[in-house]
């Protein structure tokens, strides 16, 4: 099998898991317990309006009926509207959603970089005592929970020394809604409230590409061409950087992909630590008030960018890495 | 399959001559498999992190089974009445810290006994690791058994559940799963493995697919083997060491999953476990009010729980894995 059919097998396989994740979705929110309007309907409403409440989100229809509009309206990127705000969940998303990417992109960047050198450096200086302590803090870093080394961060920083505001992107009044979202990424004010949550997920995201690069080093170093490197008279730190950790590189730019995905997806427990207001606590908020269009439009987010960066992953690789073949 | 039954027999004889077919048939399954594990088990105890790591995990299991008579309270029951439902000004001081109490931990902002909270809390960490970690890592290796070996349109299908699992995010599904079942340490674990087994699926598999070409099988093929039996005598032995790795990384997996779950506030109310703790501490602000010994024991043993079980896991990968030795 060529490129090309594979690119369209891989691309017919995105479209089918879209539409399996959507399935699943919409029975999930349909099975679950408690009634949806309840958040909506004052107890003052006359038992009419609160019928015609109902009616006007559609929650009466037959569920084939109620499941096809779904589909409909998920090829065209419309989730409803919130049942708690009225707003359109398309709304709700762009406004959450950047507040996650800059979130999970720093700490992507600052833990990609460390661990890649890290992991460099620990797959050459094998069996060194600096080897056993990386690896050792890099485990430690994957092993304590994020929300967790977050917590006690809150409590040493800002609690105690009160150098880190407690909660939030923004302290109030300054930046927030009022002027663009660029500006207020670049205020001092919005970097005081990002450091600390990008730290801890950096510190923990850290772990992986270490761990990978170390490995996959240690399979580079192995191999014939390192020994005409010597046998040329390179010196060690070209070897190390120009040679080696060049061809290491491969495994962790599909994983990377990956990982960012699982990082979008896995946003839920920071952010609900630091109240930062970003696309994973609102879809906890969501589900805990059963604000089933707002839960289920931020799941299929969450859900799509992991599927998309799979894709993108595998697409990679075979661009990447002229030894794949397909079959 | 009663040629099946006369083709096994007829190439065993020579090696074993006990007479009653059943017993011995499974008995030499076994023999396979104790034989592969026994071998990794004195490989694996040779390393020092993996030794501590295991008497960490002796050390939990103990605290987990004598949990009754080592806590010095009921975890669930209030140790003073307050007027109103908060008691926030009469926390007790840890003793520990020299607070004139009968609470080594003192107690939380609800008036429960933090110490014999942190007590119970192992139990809900280690049966929901092992639990989950355990039917994660055979599910999915049964699962990549199957698919590996049958291959075509059954690997076909088995892998396209596997895919559409990758696709869904793990913390938001068991969120959303644990919502729709309802707050239960059962819904958490049934949530967790109905995800997880996916990983071990995958790897399994592909280790499959290429054992399944390996002459020894070719030759059991050509002997008369039926599949079960191949993939039970002929595969499993060898993609073991595997199903253990993945294991002891799920138990990890799982605890933390759980710890997570219970913080955002999913947790079983009728459960103590350590989310559920730190999930209460920030709930009643004792980040603020720096009541540390509250939140801070919790998270220590999530987290020598959790490596514990990644450095088995990674002690069983050198041996598995001979390139990165």
């Amino acid at each position: 099998m060529g490129k090309a059919s594979f690119v369209v097998r891989r691309t017919l396989q995105l479209v089918v898991t879209l539409w399996a994740v959507g399935t699943v979705l919409f029975g999930l929110f349909r099975l679950m317990p408690g009634d949806p309007t309840s958040y909506v309907v004052s107890s003052q409403m006359t038992q009419e309006a609160r019928q015609q409440l109902i009616e006007s989100y559609g929650l009466n229809d037959a569920l084939h009926v109620q499941y096809i509009r779904f589909l409909e309206n998920l090829v065209v990127l419309n989730f409803g509207q919130s049942f708690h705000s009225n707003q359109p969940v398309t709304d709700i998303i762009a406004t959450y959603m950047p507040n996650t990417l800059v979130l999970m992109l720093t700490a992507f960047i600052v833990a990609y970089a460390l661990g890649i050198t890290l992991g460099v450096l620990s797959g050459w200086y094998r069996g060194s005592r600096f080897e056993r302590s990386t690896v050792i803090t890099a485990l430690t870093a994957r092993s304590v929970p994020t929300f967790y080394v977050g917590l006690i961060v809150l409590w040493i920083f800002g609690a105690e020394l009160g150098v880190i505001p407690m909660s939030g992107m923004t302290s109030l009044g300054t930046g927030g809604q009022s002027t663009g979202f660029l500006d207020m990424v670049f205020t001092l004010d919005f970097l005081r409230h990002l450091i600390a949550p990008a730290a801890v997920l950096g510190f923990y995201y850290m772990g992986y590409p270490l761990l990978i690069m170390r490995t996959s080093m240690l399979e580079v170093l192995s191999e014939d061409f390192i020994d005409v490197c010597r046998a040329k008279g390179l010196k060690e730190r070209t070897i190390m950087f120009k040679h080696a950790a060049r061809n290491a590189l491969l495994p962790i730019i599909t994983a990377a992909a990956i990982a960012l995905g699982y990082a979008v997806g896995g946003s839920v427990l920071i952010e609900t630590v630091f109240a930062w207001p970003g696309i994973g606590r609102e879809m906890v908020r969501a589900v805990l008030r059963r604000d089933f269009p707002v839960a289920q439009g931020t799941f299929i987010v969450l859900a799509s960018t992991i599927i998309f960066l799979n894709f993108v992953a595998d697409l990679a690789y075979g661009y990447l890495d002229p030894r794949v073949t397909y079959d | 399959m009663a040629q099946e039954e006369q083709s096994t027999r007829s190439i065993y004889t020579d090696l074993d001559d006990s007479t009653d077919e059943e017993i011995n048939k499974w008995e030499r399954t076994f023999r396979l498999w104790r034989e592969t594990l026994k071998e990794h088990w004195g490989m694996l105890t040779d390393e020092l992190s993996v030794k501590l790591s295991m008497l960490t995990v002796a050390g939990f299991m103990l605290i987990a089974i004598f949990a009754p008579f080592i806590a010095t309270h009921q975890p669930l029951q209030r140790q003073f009445q307050g007027d109103a439902g908060i008691i926030q000004d009469k926390w007790a001081e840890p003793s520990l810290l020299g607070g004139d109490t009968e609470y080594l931990l003192g107690t939380t902002a609800e008036g429960f006994d933090i110490f014999s909270q942190l007590v119970y809390g192992t139990r809900a960490a280690l049966l929901v690791g092992l639990i989950a970690a355990f039917f994660t890592a055979g599910i999915g290796t049964l699962v990549g058994l199957v698919a590996g070996y049958y291959g075509g349109k059954v690997d076909d299908a088995l892998m396209r559940i596997v895919d559409f699992l990758y696709g869904m995010p793990l913390l938001p599904t068991v969120i959303v799963l644990v919502a729709v079942l309802g707050p239960d340490l059962w819904n958490i674990i049934l949530a967790l493995i109905i995800l997880q087994w996916r990983s071990t699926a995958r790897v399994i598999r592909s280790q499959s697919l290429s054992l399944r070409e390996r002459p020894f099988v070719k030759a059991a093929e050509v002997a008369g083997a039926g599949d079960w039996h191949i993939i039970s005598r002929h595969l499993a032995p060898n993609v073991l060491p595997m199903t253990f790795l993945y294991g002891s990384f799920g138990i990890a997996w799982a605890i933390l999953a759980e710890a997570g779950i219970s913080f955002i506030g999913l947790g079983d109310p009728n459960t103590v476990s350590w989310g559920t703790m730190l999930q209460a501490s920030r709930a009643y602000s004792a980040l603020s009010f720096g009541a540390w010994w509250w939140f801070v024991p919790p998270g220590i043993c999530i987290g020598l729980l959790v490596i514990s079980g990644f450095l088995i896991g990674r002690g069983y990968e050198e041996i598995t894995n001979p390139k990165i030795q």
